[in-house]
């Protein structure tokens, strides 16, 4: 399919996330196709997460509904660089997201690659077998978020959506610095041991 | 190569969620391609990030978008072949440096001492720079205004804390000072990340940073 395409976008509502696996069939069906009707689900799915996760961050609406756009042009643009044995799609996306903030909201440069390392071409897709360890880490990762007491959830989320650095979270809450980065160490702790047997 | 000083967790994080002050996130960025064990906290980190984001409620995204499905500016092969590093530069650094320790040109900034600055964003946080110590020289004792983050990229260095070799992040707060001496033999350079100034402590430090901004 050759030309321009027009995805109307009006209908887009908030839609919970499809399973991961076949997030991860879309990208590799542009990948391999430019397929366009893939990129129109991933569009719908992530599109409306990722205007949000902007606006989180500072951006007025206007601003963020372009980063989002542009997050999942450069989705369609690198899928050929997804690989499925990395990480799983949303977070392959969320990392395209994040530094597409750092260089467009903040202007900086972004130090930290994309998690398929250093844009080298992907390597052969997932097996099962690692899809569904990605999916176990997902679900832990996700109940010790859960289960955090809420001062340490704060700092992470303060971090992590809104893009604060530990000095900034230590204004914004009143707190030592100190505070803030033993906050987020133990948040981590828990995390990890949560994860440990899976590594 | 064994890496025996990590980073904390917490600055791990911070990197991992883009909240990191430009400068340090260089220097996490080039440790983390170091470090295999700090690539698999960082994996494990990006989750966290993940399932957050995936706990955003969407904000509606209204309007077309047009997409140019064109073979030939379609889904991509990437962008142009990245200079690879001859093994002497972390690859993060590659594009600031060029891809050998062998290439930097250096200011010669005090006795045996020598940097080499790195530009960052103009509104980047902090500072960077290479500096190169020579063999059995010391910085003078300093404090920091700021934190201080230090990667070792050749030779080795020690100071009050413990010594720190090639691949080895040494994260000096804001109240420490120290007095930190290159290796005997190899010297040492290091990527150093600064938030605020130094604080030199004798005279005649105090007269050199004046001079060549350190």
């Amino acid at each position: 399919m050759n030309g321009l395409l027009t995805i109307d976008r009006s209908q887009g509502r908030a839609r919970k996330c499809a399973r991961p696996m076949s997030m991860a069939d879309f990208l590799q069906r542009i990948a391999e196709a430019g397929d366009v009707e893939a990129f129109r689900k991933l569009f719908e799915a992530y599109a409306p997460r990722v205007k949000s996760y902007m606006m989180r961050q500072g951006a007025d609406a206007n601003t963020a509904e372009e980063l989002a756009q542009e997050t999942l042009l450069t989705v369609w643009r690198k899928a050929r660089l997804y690989s499925g044995d990395k990480g799983s799609a949303t977070t392959w996306i969320f990392t395209i997201a994040r530094n597409l903030r750092i260089d467009k909201l903040r202007r900086e440069q972004t130090w930290v690659a994309l998690p398929d390392g250093y844009d080298q071409e992907a390597s052969p897709d997932a097996t099962p077998d690692e899809a569904l360890a990605q999916e176990e880490r997902r679900v832990r990762v996700q109940r010790a978020l859960a289960e955090l007491p809420s001062d340490q959830h704060e700092a992470v989320v303060l971090s992590y959506i809104e893009g604060l650095s530990h000095s900034e979270i230590a204004e914004r809450l009143e707190l030592p610095l100190g505070t803030v980065k033993s906050r987020m160490r133990l948040a981590y702790l828990k995390i990890r041991d949560a994860v440990e047997d899976l590594k | 190569m064994t890496i025996t000083h990590h980073p904390a967790p917490e600055s791990l994080m911070s990197c991992s969620a883009g909240s990191m002050p430009e400068a340090f996130a260089a220097v996490m960025a080039s440790h983390i391609a170091m470090c295999p064990t700090c690539r698999g906290d960082l994996a494990v980190m990006e989750q966290i990030g993940t399932v957050l984001f995936d706990e955003i409620a969407s904000t509606p995204v209204s309007g077309p978008i047009a997409v140019d499905t064109r073979r030939n500016v379609g889904p991509g092969r990437g962008d142009e072949k990245q200079l690879r590093s001859d093994g002497s530069i972390p690859q993060p650094l590659v594009k600031a440096l060029g891809n050998s320790l062998d290439q930097v040109s250096w200011t010669h900034i005090g006795p045996g001492i020598w940097q080499h600055r790195i530009a960052l964003s103009r509104r980047g946080r902090g500072s960077l720079r290479l500096i190169k110590v020579d063999p059995g020289r010391s910085l003078p004792e300093h404090g920091h205004s700021g934190s201080e983050l230090t990667l070792v990229l050749r030779g080795a260095f020690r100071d009050e804390s413990g010594s720190y070799n090639v691949g080895d992040v040494a994260d000096i707060g804001q109240d420490v000072e120290h007095a930190p001496i290159a290796d005997a033999d190899q010297g040492c350079i290091c990527l150093v990340a600064t938030e605020g100034q130094m604080r030199f402590k004798g005279r005649i430090a105090r007269l050199m940073q004046r001079f060549v901004g350190f």
